[in-house]
């Protein structure tokens, strides 16, 4: 854990920036909770691998200085589970897109969950296609406008959370940008948790999602999180079941992908010679 | 000392090539025919303290090996048919990281589904063209167990040196052959380790700088240097950058390292070539009926035909098969496709009216007969 005070200039490539991000995008929120929970453990940016897919949320890899790749729409988690399978000390975190991890990524985000592989998910769910012009997501829900459904979206929606439960992941948690600090410490707890953890962050696009649904600017939307999102288990979801519960749904030990591989396979194989 | 002899099939062959490499990861999905490379990786592996992991698709398992060699693996996936394309995406993305990895193709008929168990060399210009985007690529292949086992070797080396991908487009027929391999002693054949930077942790690295010496010297992912890679198009510090300029001498450079090297990389072998009048051009499996079908002509009719066996496929040796060439009446490339390396040999040879095709498409393997067949009708002479 660390004692000194949180610098971001530790954390980013400063040439970098500014960020490509549109003004009063959350996913600079979610960049700020992620640094901050890596600054609160302590970690040396060495130890520190973050992989990502594509879209406007994977963009973030680039931004920061560990060892980061920017990798293939909906690949970011295995070429995690390369990273972390090849070199078992690093960290691995995989921020990422709604649907990077739900749609094109989808099989590889249930398969990670049931290997329970080290490594943490950061899903920074915006509902939309960000930077391909506002199509639909899995997790747009139904009847919200977007490029692709100018008469609303036909589709159910994936409960993130379920998905990941059902699938096996042992840590799954949902924040929301409005709850920053929040955020920092689930992102901060699904690190320093041993095994498969998933970190949904309700995120917000006023460019794509909220200009074609009528959801105001980026203040607006992030009001709509505090208003409509309760902690796990309140008594406001009697009155109003529709409300979106945060908190830490998972939270299990169950064996670890690599050190099972390396007891019950190379320790074992080894030994007999 | 007494001589490591197996008898084995093509798939043993491969492996214990990876191994003799270094290799010390494989990711892989089970299909036919390439499912024994998984199989025999599985088990060989940890025992060496390498890893091996079953991913959940052919997509996921070149992804997972491209994230182990950032993290300094010497890495390997093997597929067939349908999973050679769902790895396209993939491959362009080592492509554009310059990031060593072996794909191992091992090659069915197709299209689609075709046929799993039977043999084709319909992918060949699928390994050069398959993933979307200007881009080169080494793909290399053999015709015998003791070339698998070697030209398995060579393809990490080269991997490893040129950055990049390397595919090895065996077919059904070599990988369930059994043959003598002789396994070499540690140090009999040159084993290329990745060329890593000697710039102390702590000073700027750009994993993406030529060196003086022309080579990109990397990095591990936890070994301090902390680099970025993208598939955008990116600048040396691999961050992206799509200005003209630099986008221009990104593609030349991916092009250029292996185009510009192609006689280099060529690796090849001749049969009867010294006086031969006739040159059968072939690859793989192929080798070995145009080597039979050379044979008889000598042996029975007294005519001098020989056999050019490309090891190297792409880049294609067109220096060496033009010259190798140039005093040929006529020559036949034999291929078990439409026609796919015909049209290069045509493209490079003084006379392309030269150039005839050998081929079958039925999943059977190419017969002395078929080549002969070929040979009869330009000399006029049949055995």
């Amino acid at each position: 854990m660390s004692d000194t005070e949180f610098d971001v200039k530790k954390y980013i490539r400063a040439q970098f920036f500014p960020q490509m991000w549109c003004p009063g995008c959350g996913h600079g929120t979610v960049m700020g909770a992620l640094l901050r929970a890596i600054h609160d453990l302590g970690l040396d940016n060495n130890d520190v691998s973050v992989i990502s897919g594509i879209g406007c949320s994977s963009r973030i890899s680039g931004y920061l200085d560990f060892n980061t790749a920017h990798t293939m729409h909906g690949r970011a988690l295995p070429t995690a589970t390369g990273v972390k399978l090849a070199n078992p000390n690093l960290k691995v975190i995989v921020p990422f897109g709604d649907g990077d991890s739900t749609a094109i990524g989808g099989n590889h985000f249930i398969h990670a969950c049931r290997r329970n592989i080290d490594i943490t998910a950061i899903v920074m769910n915006n509902r939309i296609y960000g930077m391909t012009g506002g199509q639909y997501s899995p997790m747009s829900g139904c009847g919200v406008k977007a490029s692709t459904a100018p008469y609303g979206v036909p589709d159910r929606s994936f409960d993130l959370m379920e998905l990941a439960k059902g699938a096996g992941a042992t840590f799954v948690a949902r924040t929301t940008v409005y709850h920053a600090k929040e955020a920092q410490n689930t992102i901060k707890k699904a690190i320093e948790h041993k095994g498969f953890s998933v970190v949904e962050i309700l995120s917000m696009c006023p460019t794509q999602f909220g200009r074609k649904n009528k959801a105001g600017e980026a203040p607006q939307m992030m009001e709509w999180y505090k208003d409509n999102t309760v902690p796990m288990g309140s008594k406001k979801l009697a009155d109003n079941p529709d409300l979106i519960q945060r908190g830490v749904f998972v939270d299990e030990v169950a064996p670890e992908y690599c050190e099972t591989y390396q007891e019950n396979v190379i320790d074992k194989v080894m030994k007999k010679g | 000392m007494t001589q490591n002899i197996q008898f084995i099939p093509g798939s043993d062959a491969c492996i214990e090539g990876a191994l003799y490499a270094g290799c010390d990861f494989f990711a892989g999905y089970p299909i036919t025919p390439s499912s024994e490379v998984a199989e025999g990786l599985a088990a060989a592996l940890p025992k060496r303290g390498g890893k091996f992991i079953q991913m959940e698709d052919e997509i996921a398992s070149m992804a997972c090996i491209i994230g182990a060699a950032l993290a300094g693996k010497k890495v390997m996936t093997a597929t067939s048919g349908p999973g050679f394309s769902l790895k396209q995406e993939g491959i362009g993305y080592a492509c554009m990281t310059e990031t060593p990895c072996v794909i191992a193709n091992i090659q069915r008929g197709g299209p689609s589904t075709g046929n799993p168990t039977h043999v084709a060399q319909g992918d060949t210009m699928q390994a050069r063209w398959g993933s979307h985007g200007d881009h080169s690529i080494i793909a290399m292949t053999a015709s015998n167990l003791q070339d698998v086992f070697k030209i398995t070797v060579e393809a990490f080396n080269l991997a490893e040196q040129y950055r990049t991908p390397v595919i090895l487009m065996f077919d059904e027929a070599t990988q369930h052959l059994r043959e003598k391999v002789v396994i070499p002693e540690p140090g009999e054949i040159e084993v290329i380790d990745r060329i890593r930077t000697k710039i102390p942790v702590g000073e700027q690295y750009y994993p993406y700088l030529t060196d003086a010496n022309g080579q990109r010297p990397m990095s591990d992912f936890g070994a301090g240097h902390r680099f970025h890679v993208t598939g955008l198009h990116h600048n040396i510090m691999g961050f992206p950058d799509v200005s003209p300029a630099n986008v221009d001498a990104l593609i030349h450079h991916l092009v250029d390292k292996i185009e510009n090297k192609a006689n280099e990389l060529a690796r090849y072998k001749e049969y009867y070539m010294d006086d031969a009048d006739y040159v059968i051009v072939a690859y793989g499996t192929t080798t070995r009926s145009a080597i039979q079908a050379a044979e008889d002509y000598r042996n029975q009719l007294g005519i001098k035909v020989g056999v050019l066996e490309l090891q190297t496929v792409w880049p294609f040796a067109g220096d060496i098969v033009r010259e190798k060439c140039a005093n040929a009446k006529a020559v036949i490339v034999a291929e078990m496709n439409m026609g796919q390396i015909v049209n290069e040999v045509k493209r490079v040879v003084a006379q392309p009216e030269k150039v005839f095709f050998s081929n079958r498409v039925d999943n059977q393997i190419i017969k002395p007969s078929d080549i002969k067949a070929a040979l009869r009708m330009i000399t006029g002479k049949g055995v």
